[in-house]
């Protein structure tokens, strides 16, 4: 099988998030491969393990996702591209999802895995578009799946339910927490993942016109949600201070 | 400039899901003195029809076809172009359910179109409509613009207030037979695990259960406040991975995002996954033995204890003082 997981680089929301000049600091941040990658990146491993075939791992952004993606690799992934975009001027999901359909346009693919949601910019567009830009189905916030020659059959979360559905290769998924979990990258893993091929591409490697792939919106501002001032904790008696929570509640926050 | 604005209705168990009333006013806010057309899809939807005209929209388009009575991606898609087709729209507006973040994109990619996801609120700025939406699992926010095409955007369930119901209003409701073939995907079996009764996407108050709560049964208490309450119950991860509730219970990133009035956290340590999923609620509650536990960095008001000591005192004390009132 050749199974593509398409990987986002991203902060790391456990650290502190700060802004600067108008944006979200990138000084102190970490950075990690996006959680719900994670899953893809595991599950595409289990199934060419199941069924033969390499995983290849791809992402759009900076020569900086180079270590995200031996992270991949150590992991188990097979190969890796940089879709370099550096110079590109204005990107929203609009591009990363065209500059990402031209590079498919000539390959081989039998499963595409990506993240149901990038916890930075969270929109969950990416996969959906793609599959579109492909012409291929997809299935979203998938929580486990079976392939039987072409035939696949998937169970998704929707809001809490199962969905169990059936379909068939060429196709593209996206990851859910509960689809499996992902292995640390272990030593050796990490020594191999070093001779592992990572090729860069350039956008003008890719048959792209900067003007075809130009976002569609523009972020205007980003700002902290208001300070909450601190939170009551209140002492006492137990007793008194839920009588206290409810009056406040009541009269206060006037919630109830 | 006014718009025409096109808004997708959902419905679930036969019933409208709030957020599509939300949708409805946000989509007025855009049309700017244009006409909202809201678009339901599948069968016998007559009545649905006419409760979105009485929310406020101008007129119903019902796309008709007997394989759109479940969603599939690919029926949706083939379904909305046409309609889109007909009404060569200005703007389009979807929930932020999973139907909505399942098509939106797939539609964006098919119109190439921008999309603004997951929106929180929205308001007008000259020419432009400017949308605001958390981003950072919820740590910041941004404000965006459409820059070309299509104002397209999903809305966060919840957030945007819907109009005034007018049962006076009226409009018309009209059927377009659809065209719907080929689903590459398709629905063998639907297990169903939400619990009846309140939505968690769309309850006012919330009894959100944890790890802290130790068992099953230790879900017993936070319920009965929850019915005193008229709540919905909620969970962290920890407790459905602890198998003390069920998945479809789950808040946070992973699970369902709910902006209640009222979020009474119970045994929850405050992970950023978990407050991803709900803190942006008004009014946030927290019930833990931890004094250092990062619940408290986003609660209003806090109670340091046992919470088998505490939620059974405060169902008592809501009971007492809600009877009198
Ligand atoms: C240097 C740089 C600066 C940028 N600045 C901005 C900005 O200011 N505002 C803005 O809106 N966008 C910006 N972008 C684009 C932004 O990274 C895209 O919006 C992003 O690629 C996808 O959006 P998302 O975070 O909503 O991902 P989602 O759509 O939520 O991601 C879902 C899934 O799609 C896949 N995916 C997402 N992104 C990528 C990717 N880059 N490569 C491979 N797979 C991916 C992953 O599997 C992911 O789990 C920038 C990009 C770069 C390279
Ligand atoms: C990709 C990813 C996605 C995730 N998505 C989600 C998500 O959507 N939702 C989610 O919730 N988590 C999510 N998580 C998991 C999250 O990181 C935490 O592990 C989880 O939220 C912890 O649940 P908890 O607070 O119930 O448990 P714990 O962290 O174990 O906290 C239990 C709390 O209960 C308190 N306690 C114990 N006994 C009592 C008592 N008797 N009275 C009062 N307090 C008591 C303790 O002091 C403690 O603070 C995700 C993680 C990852 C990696």
């Amino acid at each position: 099988m050749n199974l593509y997981v398409i990987l986002k680089r991203t902060f790391d929301t456990e650290e502190k998030i700060s802004i600067s000049n108008g944006a979200i600091s990138h000084d102190s941040a970490e950075y990690i491969i996006n959680p719900y990658d994670e899953y893809a990146i595991e599950e595409a491993i289990t199934l060419r393990d199941a069924h033969g075939g390499e995983v290849t791992v791809v992402t759009v952004g900076t020569e900086e996702s180079e270590k995200e993606l031996r992270t991949a690799l150590a992991m188990g992934a097979d190969k890796a591209v940089l879709i370099d975009t550096e110079e590109l001027e204005s990107t929203d999901q609009f591009t990363t999802s065209a500059v990402l359909a031209e590079f498919f346009k000539d390959k081989e693919y039998d499963l595409i895995l990506g993240g149901n949601v990038a916890i930075d910019n969270g929109s969950g567009q990416v996969g959906p578009r793609l599959a579109e830009l492909l012409g291929i189905p997809q299935v979203t916030t998938i929580t486990k799946i079976e392939v039987n020659g072409t035939d696949v059959f998937i169970e998704r979360d929707v809001e809490g339910d199962v969905e169990k559905i059936e379909t068939s290769l060429p196709l593209l998924v996206t990851a859910q927490q509960g689809l499996n979990e992902p292995r640390y990258s272990s030593l050796p893993g990490i020594m191999k993942a070093k001779k592992k091929p990572l090729e860069t591409l350039e956008i003008d490697d890719l048959d792209i016109d900067e003007e075809d792939v130009a976002a569609k919106t523009k972020t205007v501002e980003v700002f902290m949600p208001p300070k909450k001032e601190a939170g009551k904790i209140l002492s006492g008696e137990v007793n008194d201070q839920v009588k206290e929570l409810v009056s406040l509640l009541r009269s206060e926050a006037k919630v109830i | 400039m006014s718009k025409k604005v096109l808004v997708l209705g959902e419905v679930r168990d036969g019933e409208l899901r709030n957020v599509s009333f939300e949708a409805i006013a946000a989509a007025k806010e855009i049309s700017s003195g244009g006409e909202v057309v809201a678009v339901l899809c599948g069968e016998g939807l007559n009545e649905a029809g006419k409760a979105l005209i009485h929310f406020g929209a101008d007129r119903v388009v019902l796309a008709e076809h007997s394989l759109l009575s479940t969603y599939s991606t690919d029926g949706y898609v083939q379904a909305l172009l046409q309609v889109i087709d007909q009404e060569k729209p200005d703007g389009l507006v979807l929930g932020h359910t999973a139907l909505g973040k399942d098509l939106s994109p797939r539609l964006a990619a098919r119109l190439k179109s921008g999309l603004i996801s997951d929106v929180t609120s929205l308001e007008q700025a000259g020419e432009n409509v400017v949308f605001t939406r958390p981003i950072y699992s919820g740590k910041a926010f941004e404000k965006k613009v459409i820059t070309d095409g299509l104002v397209f955007v999903t809305i966060r369930p919840n957030n945007i207030p819907p109009l005034e119901i007018d049962e006076s209003r009226s409009g018309d409701v009209a059927a377009l037979a659809v065209d719907v073939k080929d689903l590459r995907t398709v629905v063998k079996d639907v297990v169903r695990k939400a619990s009846t009764g309140v939505d968690l996407s769309e309850a006012k108050i919330i009894v959100a259960g944890g790890r802290g709560v130790k068992s099953e049964d230790g879900f017993k208490p936070l319920q009965e406040l929850a019915d005193v309450l008229g709540a919905a119950v909620g969970a962290s991860r920890g407790a459905c991975d602890a198998d003390y509730c069920d998945y479809s219970l789950q808040i946070g990133q992973t699970g369902k995002v709910v902006t209640p009035d009222l979020y009474i956290a119970c045994g929850i340590s405050g992970a950023i996954q978990h407050l991803a999923g709900m803190s942006n609620s008004k009014v946030i509650v927290a019930i833990n033995k931890d004094p250092e536990a990062s619940i408290f960095s986003v609660a209003d008001y806090g109670i340091v204890g046992d919470l088998f000591e505490v939620v059974p005192l405060l169902t008592e004390e809501f009971k007492n003082v809600l009877v009198k009132s």
